[in-house]
Order: structure tokens, then sequence, then C-alpha cells
């Protein structure tokens, strides 16, 4: 109730402004208006606004050579002409507090606001809106402002049309920015290439992007190559372009296929199935009897046949067709695959330009699966790194080692809880997954491990107990539910090589985070007083100790560090997996076996074994890109095999050193 | 003389460091040698060698009356060919009674099956007994052998490798660690088995070497340096340099 | 010689008495049976919990014994549910196919049949076709040969592969469980051929026993299960306490020592691995038509430790000690984890036993390897040494 009143009292207003300005309107003047002429030469139909007779209107507005051309085609496709009814002028109409401002469009001044109630809108239907984008993409691509050019050329690119061709091509010669002058050339290839006028024309074009690995071109070329399968009586009619003769019973065709296909088009009778014959003897039960055959003898298809005979004798049923039959029809049919695309010189040239940008692609793509294969190596690395000094250089096997990559990567999210900087909170969450880490390692080895120095299997079980502890700890902390560690927005992007490589900001990352471990890990094992313990502490702990080393001391900072890279780890492994408190459970067994794959105590064989191991399952990935599970199996079984030629790993500690 | 084993020309290297230097030996099937060196003159890998623990890089290894090579065989295979090893530190399974311990050596086929349904027969028990007596453990035997002394697990093993009935035994520094009294003992227990099979001691103790009164053969740097009685390598210049001089 | 073997072992007896017992009181106090005093689920746990005692005993045997700290004895485990699931399967879906095709007009042919049951059965996994692996679903014969005979062949293949190269210690136990992840990861594909990550389900209705209530069904494979841990018991028992008893408990402690004897050790070790594998396909085929249902998740790595984990806290080395394990750490977490346990309000915290659990059970775990290795069997050496000084 109150609305409409409200509505009244706007309305009122509008009609009152209309009379106020209206004096003003008047001094357009009458002569120099060639738009407005030619848009009255075309009233009739431009009001009338049928997709089908619109076309002389916007030809003879876009072909004005008239500065306003574009203005109006833009108003016209926005909605945002209006007829003047008084005087049946068109102008471009904008809405104001007080009514609708027209625009003159040869002038560009405002003449004056209207009311609504004096003008008639254009509403073009989106056929015309279509014809209009089509006719404006000429000024666009001209256009004085490059981000419009660049705008009008994307729209192109993404919805192609065989108008747009000459426009592109007239635009090129006046394009002044370098970047947009060679995506112009290159829309204008594929245009060229969809709707060139000739033959020759196209396979030229086909010819110039036949080294082209981007997608737009694939996606050029594949539409010439679609196909249809067809059947023709007696012989191949002349003028179609034939991609592949098909022989019934052939590889490509099998028997059942090709008169499918007759019957399909009705040049056959419909086959008759094991389920027809089922409901057809199903319908003619008489009496416990089929066509003179016993129910209960039905189980057997060779007499389901006899019953169903009976049934075709008796004009029951439709006639089973025999081998003889179905050769004998078949054989008056040629099969074929034919090509949308009549001419035959551009489907051969799509053809081989296909085959040399796949050769291209395959060729690229083998280098992103080595990408690939590296990235997943460096986090296996990461993962393994930590594990390589606690299990590798110290035999201690941790089992709670995911755990701890858990820990760091939980630590990170807590830390984007706080300091919602994604840079910043990355930057203080990696020291303090160190050090929680670290905390939680010397914890557990002074509690847990140093008891248990020398007996594996113990240590192995007692860190078990540690890592389901500390599993559902996390689920009591945080839930089942995965949580998110973002990354900061300049690792967001990828790196695109190409449209087949690319790899992202984040895996490049991880890949130099492994390099600075690794060059951590041999600089505190090779260059510091306490990696020089280390080794002598693991070597022979005995001696060590008696030439004054605190062995204890040793292995619980050992252990520390290892675990507190771990944590590290973490945090990375945290900014492109999901946050649960079974993300260290998924790493762990890779882990291991990518220490154990590259020989234990050698950070060389840590580094090789998870090259290997990544590449490995990238490359059986590759072989069976539908199946990642399949691949870790595969991966696995290949681990076990590789162990039994290289029980100590790819670089292997030898003679007594080596121990039993 | 057809010998028992004969090992020539045997070299294995360790990460570049040569343990076996183109050593050459041989021991006759009932005799009692003595092996003697310094420290990492290649004692004990020679009997990892042997033994089949270590695969030597080069060289031949012929043992009993075929003359067959032990090269392919592992470790299994060759204590099954008769021949039996004690450790320096004494290996006996303390978990187990010192009677368990001696049926698990004693001669009888090894393959997993026929274990499995053996059971001892009452010859096999008067045969354990027999060779408790002759280490003097007669009384021990339903103790496990983890309760024993130092020298009775030495005694033990010796057991064990008779109970084994080797061809030849290789025993490492049998008498480290033991009383004078409990030496005694341990030599006679050589000196008796070697009347029957050949034996190879591995010693350190010149005093204990003297008392066996038998071959010696002198190991330096991985490679035989003298052979003959001890007087006879005790005069020896270069045996002496390399025992006093560095 | 029995009376002997029983002789020489006389906890054995003690053992078989108590299972006997446990059994008779069991099935005196079932719903199916007997006075109604225990719920027919509370039969099933205690059927299964037998059934886990039984691959205690097969964990105890090769690793308590012979030292192997296998990972993999829970993935032998499932593939014996695995093999008689598929018949069970089978079985009760062709049962059905059969009844709902004997009402339609035309009576079906085999391959009618044979189409309907494996529509019905892939249906889950998008298809109909049976995969090879289900050639011998239809006998239960061959399906109860290759309960023992799957796991036993792939024991013996990872055993040969891995013993022959001298894996031992925690790398054979990372290798096992590398095994073990790799044949979950395997049979959650959905063209493994096993119905993927829907696994096999319906396994407690026993085909041809339809008129038989669960309530009864549960008592019979109690004693199935009984039965079968008796004879597996006795079967360990005979095994370590003769020769080879000795031989591989000198594996476990002096792996070279023993084939300085002339004991070819692999061929034991994979002797002992085969055989354990076989008992764990056996107690899997017993378990799982209780469970009802088997699904890939079942083999996953961590089950395996559990064992372990079991048989640590029970006692390894010690028989009994596995079946106390198995039996008080499986039947007291079902408890907690099943949400029975009652929870303590503590006024600022809610002590939830659901949440709580598992973490009690890894820190004693931790706390059982630390100070009680030989875990709750030890108590029973020390009561038997008091025993003995005080009749002394």
């Amino acid at each position: 109730m109150r609305r409409r009143v409200l509505a009244s009292l706007g309305l009122l207003l509008v009609v009152f402004g209309t009379f106020a300005q209206s004096p003003a309107a008047q001094p357009a003047s009458p002569e120099a208006a060639p738009m407005q002429d030619i848009l009255q030469e075309h009233a009739a139909i431009i009001t009338k606004s049928s997709r089908k007779t619109i076309g002389p209107a916007i030809d003879a507005v876009a072909g004005s050579g008239l500065g306003s051309a574009q203005r109006v085609l833009e108003a016209w496709q926005a909605k945002e002409m209006w007829q003047r009814q008084s005087d049946g002028l068109f102008f471009h109409a904008q809405k104001t507090d007080t009514g609708y401002d027209l625009i003159d469009f040869d002038s560009g001044e405002s003449v004056g606001v209207a009311s609504k109630d004096a003008l008639q809108q254009i509403k073009p239907n989106s056929g015309i809106r279509a014809l209009l984008a089509v006719a404006l993409v000429q000024f666009q691509l001209s256009d004085p402002d490059p981000t419009r050019r660049a705008e009008a050329l994307l729209s192109l690119e993404r919805d192609p049309t065989s108008g747009a061709l000459a426009p592109l091509r007239t635009s090129i010669p006046g394009e002044g920015d370098p970047v947009l002058l060679a995506n112009k050339q290159r829309l204008e290839r594929l245009l060229t290439i969809a709707y060139g006028s000739s033959d020759e024309e196209r396979t030229q074009a086909i010819d110039d992007m036949a080294g082209d690995l981007g997608v737009d071109v694939r996606a050029t070329l594949n539409p010439l190559l679609v196909t249809t399968r067809k059947v023709y009586e007696g012989a191949l009619p002349e003028g179609v372009n034939v991609a592949l003769r098909l022989t019934p019973g052939g590889e490509r065709l099998s028997r059942t296929e090709a008169y499918a296909l007759l019957a399909e088009q009705n040049l056959a009778p419909a086959p008759v199935t094991a389920d027809d014959i089922r409901t057809t003897l199903a319908a003619h039960i008489d009496g416990g009897y089929v066509g003179g055959v016993p129910l209960a003898q039905l189980s057997d298809p060779a007499r389901r046949i006899a019953a169903y005979e009976a049934l075709v004798d008796a004009q029951k049923a439709a006639p089973l067709l025999t081998e003889a039959d179905i050769t004998d029809l078949l054989a008056a049919y040629v099969f074929a695959d034919i090509y949308a695309e009549p001419s035959t010189a551009v489907t051969e040239a799509a053809n081989a330009a296909l085959r040399r940008i796949e050769t291209k692609v395959q060729l690229n793509q083998t280098l992103d699966l080595g990408l690939d294969a590296l990235s997943l190596g460096s986090i296996y690395f990461l993962a393994a790194i930590g594990l390589a000094i606690t299990f590798g250089v110290m035999g201690v096997i941790n089992m709670a080692h995911g755990e701890f990559i858990m820990m760091g990567a939980y630590t990170g999210y807590v830390v984007q809880q706080v300091i919602p900087d994604h840079t910043l909170s990355i930057a203080v969450a990696i020291p303090l997954a160190f050090g929680v880490t670290f905390l939680a390692g010397v914890a557990l080895e002074r509690l847990v491990i140093r008891w248990l120095y020398n007996r594996p299997l113990e240590t192995l079980l007692a860190t078990f107990g540690v890592s389901i502890a500390l599993q559902q700890l996390a689920k009591n902390i945080f839930g089942t539910q995965a949580r998110p560690l973002t990354a900061p927005d300049w690792l967001g992007g990828a790196w695109v090589l190409n449209d087949v490589v690319s790899i992202s900001y984040i895996r490049i990352a991880i890949f130099g985070l492994a390099l600075i471990f690794l060059g951590l890990f041999l600089f505190i094992m090779k260059r510091t007083r306490l990696g020089l313990e280390t080794r002598a502490v693991t070597q022979n702990p005995g001696m060590a100790a008696s030439m004054g080393i605190n062995t204890d001391r040793v292995n619980m900072l050992t252990f520390g560090l290892g675990s507190g890279i771990a944590g590290i780890a973490g945090v990375a492994i945290g900014l492109f997996a999901k946050v649960t408190s079974e993300l260290g459970q998924d790493y762990i067994v890779q882990s291991f076996m990518t220490v154990v794959v590259g020989g234990v105590g050698n950070i060389w064989g840590t580094l090789l074994g998870a090259g290997l191991i990544g590449g490995l399952q990238k490359s059986i990935e590759w072989l069976n890109p539908s199946n990642t599970l399949a691949a870790q199996t595969y991966m696995i079984i290949f681990i076990i095999i590789f162990i039994q030629f290289r029980p100590r790993g790819i670089i292997a500690l030898k003679g007594r050193a080596a121990g039993d | 003389m057809s010998q028992l084993l004969e090992v020539s020309g045997v070299s294995v290297t360790f990460d570049g460091f040569r343990a076996i230097n183109n050593l050459s030996f041989a021991i006759g099937s009932a005799e009692l040698r003595a092996i003697i060196g310094p420290n990492g003159a290649g004692k004990t890998t020679f009997m990892d060698i042997v033994t089949g623990k270590t695969r030597p890089d080069a060289g031949r290894i012929r043992w009993g009356d075929k003359g067959i090579s032990l090269l392919g065989l592992n470790e299994a295979q060759i204590a099954r060919e008769g021949i039996g090893r004690k450790f320096q530190k004494p290996t006996v399974f303390e978990d187990q009674t010192v009677q368990e311990n001696l049926l698990m050596a004693l001669k009888a086929k090894r393959g997993a099956f026929s274990v499995l349904f053996w059971k001892p027969q009452p010859a096999d028990l008067e045969r354990v007994r027999a060779l408790a007596t002759e280490i003097g453990l007669e009384d021990a035997l339903p103790l496990k052998s983890g309760t024993l002394s130092h020298g009775q697990k030495q005694w033990l093993e010796i057991g064990m490798l008779l109970a084994q009935e080797p061809r030849l035994l290789l025993v490492d520094e049998p008498a480290a660690g033991m009383t004078p009294a409990e030496r005694e003992h341990t030599t006679a227990i050589l000196v008796e088995a070697a009347k029957t099979r050949a034996v190879v001691v591995v010693e350190h103790d010149m005093e204990f070497v003297r008392r066996l009164d038998c071959r010696v053969t002198v190991l330096h740097e991985g490679a035989v340096l003298a052979e003959g009685s001890l007087d006879h390598v005790t005069a020896n210049k270069e045996v002496i340099d390399v025992y006093l001089g560095r | 010689m029995n009376r002997s073997f029983f002789a020489r072992n006389p906890s054995v007896l003690v053992f078989l008495a108590t299972l006997g017992l446990a059994t008779l009181v069991i099935t005196a106090a079932s719903e199916g049976l007997g006075l109604g005093l225990i719920s027919t689920s509370m039969v099933k746990t205690l059927g299964k919990t037998l059934c886990l005692a039984l691959i205690a005993v097969a964990m105890d045997l090769v690793w308590g014994y012979a030292g192997i700290l296998s990972l993999g004895h829970f993935a032998f485990f499932g593939l014996g549910g695995y093999m008689i699931g598929m018949w069970l399967m089978y079985e009760r879906t062709s049962q059905i196919v059969t009844q709902n095709l004997a009402n339609a007009p035309i009576p079906p042919t085999a391959e009618e049949i044979s189409d309907a049951i494996g529509s019905q059965i892939f249906g889950v996994v998008g298809s109909a076709e049976f995969p090879l692996i289900w050639s011998f679903a239809d006998s239960l014969v061959i399906q109860l040969l290759l309960v023992v005979a799957v796991p036993g062949l792939l024991a013996l293949v990872f055993g040969w592969l891995a013993f022959r190269s001298r894996v031992a210690g925690v790398y054979l136990s990372i290798l096992t469980q590398a095994m073990t992840l790799a044949l979950a990861l395997y049979l959650f594909q959905n063209d493994s051929g096993l119905r993927g990550n829907n696994g096999l389900s319906g396994l407690q209705n026993i085909p041809h026993l339809d008129q038989v209530p669960q309530s009864v069904l549960s008592v019979w494979f109690l004693w199935a299960s009984a039965l079968a841990l008796a004879l597996g018991y006795v079967f360990a028992a005979w095994i370590v306490s003769g020769k080879f008893g000795s031989v591989i408990r000198g594996i476990r402690d002096n792996e070279s020592r023993v084939r300085f004897l002339g004991y070819s050790v692999e061929r034991y070790k994979l002797f002992i691995f085969t055989v354990t594998a076989m008992i764990a396909g056996i107690a899997g085929a017993l378990y799982y038509p209780q469970a009802g249902i088997i699904n890939p998740a079942e083999l996953a790595p961590v089950a395996s430790i559990y064992l372990a984990v079991w048989v640590a806290i029970g006692g390894r080395g010690r028989l009994y000690g596995a079946v106390i394990g198995a039996c008080f750490v499986s039947l007291i977490s079902t408890w907690f984890t099943g949400g029975q346990a009652p929870d303590i309000n503590l006024g600022f915290y809610t002590f939830a036993w659901v949440d709580w659990w598992t973490i009690l059970l890894g820190l004693s775990f931790v706390l059982v390897t630390l100070f009680a290795p030989k875990g709750i069997g030890g108590l029973f050496d020390l009561i038997a040494t008091r025993n003995e000084e005080t009749q002394e």
C-alpha cells in the first residue's frame, strides 16, 4: 500500500519534470544530422525489431562511416535507444532522477529530459543483439581505448563468428599495441581456418598454425574433423568428404553395430534380441507350452529358439534373421565416416596439422610429467628428510614422524587463525612449527626412545603408540574435518610455459625448500660440531662417549632437529594438501620407502630415492591416468622388487661399517 | 697329503681397504692350527670368508676330498658341509636350556619339515649327555644357558660345535676372558677334538698358543707372513717387526 | 606322543579347558540356545574376538617366537575374509536371483541367471561382468581352499623375495607394511574385481541356512571360532615346543648363529611366515561372516599394527599372552569406542571415552613397551615364580 503511494508520487514528479524542462529541449538544429537520417530511413524495420528483416538497418548504420555509428549500435544493443513519440526521432536515452535524458546521436549532446510516457523504447531481441554485437566488433576492435580493444578481442576469442573475420582484418593495419596486434593476427588466422572464404586461404592458415601448442588452435581444428557415420545404398555418392570407409565385421565396425545402423535408419528390420525373444515367448504362453515347447524346457537357449521359430511360423512374431540374411543386407550398403567439412584439402591439412601438434604436445607432456615428477619427488624428499636424520643417521625408527608433519601443518593453521596476513603468517609459522616439533621430538626422545636404543622393533611399536595417541589428540582438538592452510597470494598462480606445460608456484617453492633443506642438512652434518658429534655417536657411541661427547645431548638434539624439519615439511605440505589428523599417515610409508630405497644413512640416497619414487609414481599415473590408486599399488610392488636387487638401497654403505 | 681345506689367492676389499690380500692357506683333515697376527691382520675376515659370511673378490676355496668350491654356497650350506665356527663373543641361545642348545646343534637333518617332525631319540639324548660331560656341563643341562658363567658359555659353544660333528672347526679366541683353570680345560677340549678333525684356532695370547703345541700361521695385512712351529715363527725377523716394531 | 606333548605343556590343557568352559558359558547364556542373558550381537562380538585371538596366536608365532615383526598379517586375515565372502555373496545372491526369476513366465537360461547375479553384485561398481577371480565363487570347497591358499601364496612369494635378499628387522616391518598398503589400495579400486570400497556385504546371511535365526547362527560361529582357536593354539604350541621352536627362537635371538649351525634361516622364516599367514586367513574367514561386511579399509596398515599392539600388551613369546592381549584389548576397545562407557563430567570438561580411549591406548602401549616388555603374560610368570619360591 505504502509502496504504491510512493510510486505514484514518483510518477508525478517525473511528469512535472518533463513539463518543466521541455522548452529547453527544442533548440536541436534540424540541419547536419546524417545518422538520424539513416535511422529515420530504416525506422520501420528498426521499430519492428525482427531478426530476419533488421539486416539492412544495421548494415546501413555500421557502413555509414560516421563516427557516431558505434554509439548508435551500442545504445541499441544495450536497449538504450528510444524513439520520441512526438516526432519519431531516435535518441540515446539515459535514465535520470527526473526522467530520461535524451542525447542526440549526431551531436552527442543532451537535448533535454523527457518523460517515459513520451518515449518508445527500442527492444532488440537476443537475435538482433547478436547481430549488433557482430556489427560492433569492427568498431570495438579499432576503438581508441586499448582495454576496449582487448575486451572485444577476448569476447571474439571466446565466441568466434564468421562475420567478425572481415572487421578483424580491417582493424589489423591500424593496431598500434604490439601485444594486441599479435593477438589479433593470431585470431585472424584461427578465424580464417574456420570461416575463410576459399580452401586455399584456409589450408594456408592451417599450415601457418600447425606448430602451435595453444588449446585454441586444437579447438579450431577439431571441429573441422568431426565425422558422422553414414550409410549409403550401393556406392558412395560424389562430393562427400570421406574420412574412413568402414567394412562391417572389421575392427572399427562390428556386424552388430553395422546392422544396428541400418535398423536405425529403417533400412532393415529391427534386430531380434534375446530380450525380445523372451518377451515374445512370455506373451504367447499357451497352457504350459509356447509354440509347442513345454515351458520347463525354455531354460535351454536352443529350445527357446525352436519355440520362437514356431511362433514365427504361426506369424505371431517377427522372423529371426540368419547370419546369411544379415550378410546380404550389409553387402547392399556402404558404410563410411563422413566429414562435416566438405573440402578434402582442408580436412587433410587439418589432419596433418593436428598430427604435428600432437607430436609436439606429447613432447611437452613428457616435459610436464618430468616437472610433476620433480615436484612430487621434492615433496617426498621434504617429508623424508627429517626421517633421513632420525632413521637414516640415528637408526631410530619413528612411526610418529608422520604425526610431527601433521603437527607442523596444524601449527601453520593455528598461526593463520591469529595472524590473518598470509605472507606474514607463513613466515611466522615456519620457525614456530620447527620449534613445536623440535620440542615434541626432544620430549619423545627423552621420554621414550632413549630407553629403547638398539631395540628397533620396540622403538617402532612404542612410537606407533605415540602416533595413534597424537592422531586422536589432533582429532579431539581440531575435529575430523579438513582445516585450510592458505598460501599467500603471490604463491597462488602457476608458471605457464605454454598450454601444456605449467607448474604452480607452490610446487616451485616446495622444490626450492627441498633444495634449501638439502643444503642445510649437508651443512649441519659436514660442517658443524653437532653433525660431527652425531656421526661419531651413531657410528660408535661408546668411543664417542669416552672422547668426551655428551651422547645423550647429541642424540636429543639430533632427534629434535629431524623432528623439527618434519614440522617445517608439515607447513609446506599443508599449503597444498588439506590439513587433517591423517595428513602424516599419508606420507609416512612413502617417506620410509624413500629412505630405504635411497639407502639408509646417505642423504644423496634419500634425494635419489625421492626422485625415483616421485618419477615412478608419475610415470605409472601417466600410463594409467584414471587410476592414482593403482599407481601407488604398482609403485610399492616395484619397491619390493627393487629391494631384492639392492637390499641396502641405491647408495649402500659397504663392508663392516654397514653392520648386520 | 690331501688337504681338507685349501684357500688360494683370496682377496677382499672393503671400500678400498684390502682386508685380505692374495691369501693362501691349507689345512689337513686331522690337524690343529693356530692363526696369530696383530689387530687388522684379517683373521676374522679370513674366517668370514671360509664360512661364507663374506664373499671374496678373487681367489678359490677348495673343500674336502672332492675339492668342491665353497664360493657358491651360503653360510648354512657351508656349515652343513662340515665347517663349524665359534665366535669371539660367546653366542649361545640364552633364552634356551643347555640341552635345547645342544639338541639344536646335534648333527641331524636341517630341513624345516624334518625338524618340525623330529623327536629326540634315546641315542640323541645320550649323545647330548656325553657332550655335556665332555665340556663339564652335565649338571647344567636343564638350566637356561643365559644363567651360565662366561667360561661355561664358551664351553657350551664349543660343545655345540662338537655336536655338529664338523670336519673343520674354526675357533675365534676361545680363551678370552677365562681363568687359568678354565683355559686349561679349553686347551684339553681343543687338543682332543683335533685328533679326529681339523681345528683352526685364532688367538692373540701367545701363552695359550704355546700350550696348544701346534703349527702356527702368522697373518699380517691380509696375507701369510710366516708359518711353522711357534718357536720357528717367533724367531722370524719379520714377525718380530710386525709384533714389536710398530 | 600326544600324551607326552600335553604332559610337557600343561598350560595348553589349562587354556583348552578355559576356552571350552567360556564357550559353554556363553552358549548357555546366549539368546539362540540358552537363557538369553547375552544378546546375539554380543555373542557375535565374542565370536569375533576368538578369531582375533587366533590371528594373535599366529602373530605371536611369527613375531614373538621367530622375531619377524610382520605388519602385514591383517592383510592375510582380510584376504581370508574376502575369499569366503566371495562364496557367501555369490551363493546368497544366486539364491535370491533364482527365486526372483522363478516367478518369471519363462524359465531363465543359465546365462540370464549369471548376468542377473553379476549385475546384482557388481552393479555398485558399474559392471555386470564376473571378473576372472570369481571363477570359483560358486564352489564352497574351492573358496575354502583359497582361504588358506591365497594368503599362503602371497606370503610365500612376498616372504621368498624378502627373506632371500635378507631383509630383516625394521626393514622387513616397513616392507610388510608397504605390502599391506599396496593390497588395500588395490582393493580400493573399483576394477579390482572385489567391489572396490563397497567391499563384500551381507556376509552374515549364510546361504542355505535361511531358516536358522541369526541368534543360533551366532552361537554356531562362536563354536567354530572356538574350535579353530583351540586347534590353532595346539598347533602353535606343538610347533614351538619342539626343536623347530628352538630353531625359530634361535633365529629371533641370533640369526647368524643359527645359520652357522647349518640351518637355512630363510627357509624357516618363510615357513613360519607362510603358515601363520594361512592361520590368519582362516581366522579372517571365520571373522567376517560374523562381522557381516568386509571392505578394503579393514586391511589398512594400522590394523596390522594394532595386532602387534595386542600381542605386545598380552605378552609376546607366550601363546596365552597373545590370546589374553587380543581378547582384553579388543573387547575393552569395543566397549570404550562403542560409546557404552559412561562419560566422566569433570565440570569444566566432559571426558568422553570415545575421544580419549585411543589416546590412552596409545600411551599405555608406550608404557607397556617401556616398563613391561613381557606384557600381561609377564604377570603370570611373576606369580608362577612367587609360587615356586613359597613352595621352596
